[in-house]
């Protein structure tokens, strides 16, 4: 049967690519969910742009009174639990871990990717504004940057382009696209496809996919 | 004659900030680290023609009700923003400062969040301009300088400077060192360094010596006037307990 992975399959997915003591940031949206799915016993050390490291999971409803507080935030304006060793700096120093290439991995949100692994994913389709944030920073410099999308827009749009139509966030600098019916690895040759979803077969992935795929030569159903 | 920075009410502190003044405002994704009764008493005090330099334009984040720079927007105060974020992610609920950009009634000078900050940093540092590779190939590249440095294409920032930084920390002393709370600290600390006059709105304000000089995070040459809350909001913080959390 062919479906489609949810967006927490896709977190899921992405967590595989985590290792002891990354420094990894997650952007808003799928990206967010990510660090519900990293296996037990792995210590990921998660980096927000607002000045925090080490900092631990989203205080949840249950825990909003003990835990709340507006001065322990991640920068989808979440609140955050406190853990053991975390540590606050300013703006200006939070940057410097970002542009100075000490991030591990990031996760973003994806608006359209090119095959050349541009990435497109701050300005709001149809609204002709958008903001920037912290995305360019991170697209730009860190050590490794993984997509996190749907194939496809919910009205059947393509995602993953020739060439991008809409405002880039960062040229080239894709390494990993993860959506809800492959993974696709952005190298030099162009994207290669490494793992489909069950039930798909090269051609339908293919058909989602504007740009020509190089199927991997130990292409394999994706394992979550 | 001692070092007194202590002004009594926050519309004392605003008092001076001209008609056309650039600003500089602590500010991220909610009512941390904002410093909204300085901003409450700017919009009382009705300066115009203001340049602010945030990290959104204010009205998004935390659902929490609270006057950030939105209100200065609404009161039609506000030229210019300089900002990484200024629009609302949801487009039924366009903040002000959305529908005065789109309308053309307000400039929006928008740029990503590590050039703000190092513009800021640098503005207090005394570096007037830097190159960074963020940006190259996007629409920040259009006017700018570009340079390679080991093959790696930059653009040429420049460094932002402002008549006055509201900021907001948890503690100052006397003498107007300033430490911080938790993601509170986010701009302030570089916004400090890099205004003509710099006002700290604080939880409390202690004596010399009652601050660890360890944990200083703004040396108190950069902090110019001192205002205490006088009023606890009510958001939901844990005041009582540090983050200093200990392993069970």
């Amino acid at each position: 049967m062919k479906e489609r992975l949810s967006r927490e399959a896709i977190a899921m997915r992405i967590a595989k690519e985590f290792f002891d003591g990354a420094v990894v940031n997650l952007g808003i949206g799928i990206p967010t969910l990510v660090s519900s799915f990293v296996p037990e016993g792995m210590q990921v050390i998660y980096h927000t742009e607002n000045g925090a490291l080490g900092f631990g999971p989203v205080v949840t409803p249950d825990e909003f009174e003990e835990k709340a507080d507006i001065d322990l935030i991640n920068a989808g304006g979440q609140y955050v639990t406190p853990l053991p060793g975390m540590c606050f700096f300013h703006h200006a120093d939070s940057f410097t871990i970002i542009r100075g290439g000490h991030i591990d991995i990031t996760v973003l949100g994806v608006l359209e990717v090119s095959e050349k692994g541009d990435l497109a994913n701050w300005m709001f389709p149809g609204r002709g504004v958008g903001n920037i944030g912290g995305g360019m920073d991170l697209a730009f410099n860190s050590k490794r940057v993984i997509g996190a999308t749907e194939h496809t827009t919910k009205s059947g749009k393509l995602k993953i382009v020739k060439q991008c139509s809409i405002p880039l966030t960062a040229p080239q600098c894709m390494d990993l696209i993860v959506t809800d019916i492959a993974v696709i690895e952005v190298t030099e040759q162009g994207l290669v496809l490494k793992e489909m979803a069950p039930g798909w077969t090269v051609e339908e992935v293919q058909e989602l996919t504007e740009p020509k795929l190089i199927v991997a030569e130990d292409l394999k159903e994706i394992e979550l | 004659m001692p070092v007194n920075k202590i002004i009594n009410t926050f519309e004392e502190a605003v008092s001076d900030v001209p008609d056309g003044a650039t600003i500089m405002m602590g500010n991220f994704a909610g009512p941390g680290g904002t410093p909204y009764y300085l901003i409450q008493a700017l919009r009382n005090q009705g300066a115009k023609n203001l340049t602010i330099v945030a990290n959104t334009a204010g009205g998004i984040g935390l659902t929490l009700d609270f006057d950030d720079h939105r209100i200065l927007f609404e009161n039609k105060q506000v030229k210019k923003v300089i900002a990484t974020f200024p629009f609302s992610t949801s487009p039924s609920r366009p903040s002000p400062a959305e529908k005065q950009i789109v309308a053309g009634e307000a400039e929006l000078e928008l740029v990503p969040q590590g050039t703000l900050a190092e513009r800021i940093r640098a503005g207090g540092a005394g570096i007037p301009a830097f190159y960074t590779p963020t940006g190259v190939g996007t629409v920040i590249e259009e006017g700018k300088e570009k340079r390679y440095f080991d093959g790696r294409p930059c653009l040429l920032e420049h460094a932002l400077k402002a008549d006055y930084a509201f900021v907001r920390a948890y503690k100052a002393d006397e003498m107007g060192n300033l430490v911080y709370r938790g993601t509170q600290r986010q701009f302030n600390p570089i916004m400090a360094m890099a205004a003509r006059v710099t006002i700290a709105e604080v939880d409390e304000i202690v004596k010399p010596g009652d601050l660890d000089p360890d944990a200083v995070i703004t040396p108190g040459i950069f902090v110019h006037r001192i205002v205490k809350v006088k009023e606890d909001p009510g958001f939901p913080r844990q005041l009582e307990r540090s983050f200093q959390v200990k392993q069970a």
